[in-house]
């Protein structure tokens, strides 16, 4: 490999990693999003049955 | 009595603008040096991921201290999130350090070099941490077991550190020195600001990780209230 490349390789690793980072935040985020969902239909079904 | 936190938009803004500086510094500003060439400016990446994930893990450590101290549940989470992002910064600072040694010396790795494995030592103790918070049971007793694992982390990082001014026969380079910063004044600009760049992101997602598992904690607790 070349110098060039290496350094590529450097950055690139860390722009990986920060990109991996922001996809598992954002799945972390959907499946938060749809627990929240799944209680605030729960929530409003014990307040319909009163 | 809590202080407001700056908010996580405002933080992650100046965190981009500060990494697009660095980025403009680092390749058309700062000069190329003369002994490394075009390899040297991975030291812009490199270096300031390693301290970053110091600062990581004696900032998982002040929480672990204060966890000791104050008996405050929310140091727990706050410890481990920081380790966390210790972790990755360090995982980081291997990976980008093994890219710079074979662009330097033509090795990935260099087991005779105590800088290397004094740092590869403290991240697997660091990677031990989840095994042991994971292999016990959450409440009083594993928040108090792990605060104290991450303090005593904490004293590998001066050794870390200094390995490379201890060492007699080493080869990896040493920037800073008692006379200062060994090299031209635009590069250590360009580090200073690829080093808060990386500080200011590190604790950006430090905020939004923790903000996660806070919310994933109340939802459960919430769960919990809502079925029984």
């Amino acid at each position: 490999m070349s110098q060039e490349q290496l350094v590529a390789a450097a950055y690139g690793v860390f722009l990986a990693v920060v990109l991996a980072w922001i996809v598992i935040i954002a799945a972390k985020l959907s499946r938060l999003e749809r627990e929240t969902t799944e209680l605030a239909e729960l929530a409003r079904r014990r307040r319909d049955d009163g | 009595m809590r202080t407001a936190n700056p908010s996580v938009p405002l933080l992650a803004a100046i965190a981009v603008a500060l990494t697009g500086a660095a980025v403009v510094m680092v390749f058309f500003v700062a000069p190329e040096d003369v002994d490394q060439g075009i390899s040297q400016r991975i030291f812009y990446v490199h270096v300031p991921i390693a301290l970053t994930a110091y600062a990581c893990f004696g900032l998982g450590a002040w929480k672990a201290l204060r966890l000791l101290w104050t008996r405050g549940e929310r140091y727990d989470l706050e410890s481990y999130t920081a380790i966390h992002q210790g972790t990755i910064f360090g995982a980081l600072t291997l990976l980008t350090g093994a890219i710079w040694a074979k662009a330097s010396w033509g090795v990935w790795w260099l087991w005779s070099e105590d800088q290397l494995v004094l740092f590869l030592v403290l991240f697997l103790f660091y990677c031990a941490y989840f095994m042991l918070r994971f292999s016990l049971e959450p409440g009083a007793r594993r928040e108090r077991i792990s605060a104290v694992y991450a303090l005593f982390g904490v004293a590998l990082i001066p050794v870390s550190f200094l390995a490379i001014r201890l060492a007699e026969n080493f080869i990896h380079p040493t920037v800073f020195t008692r006379d200062g910063p060994q090299m031209d004044g635009s590069m250590f600009g360009a580090f200073c600001v690829a080093w808060a760049a990386l500080l200011l992101l590190a604790y950006v997602m430090y905020r939004v990780e923790l903000l996660g598992k806070r919310t994933d904690a109340n939802l459960r607790l919430l769960r919990e209230t809502l079925t029984s």
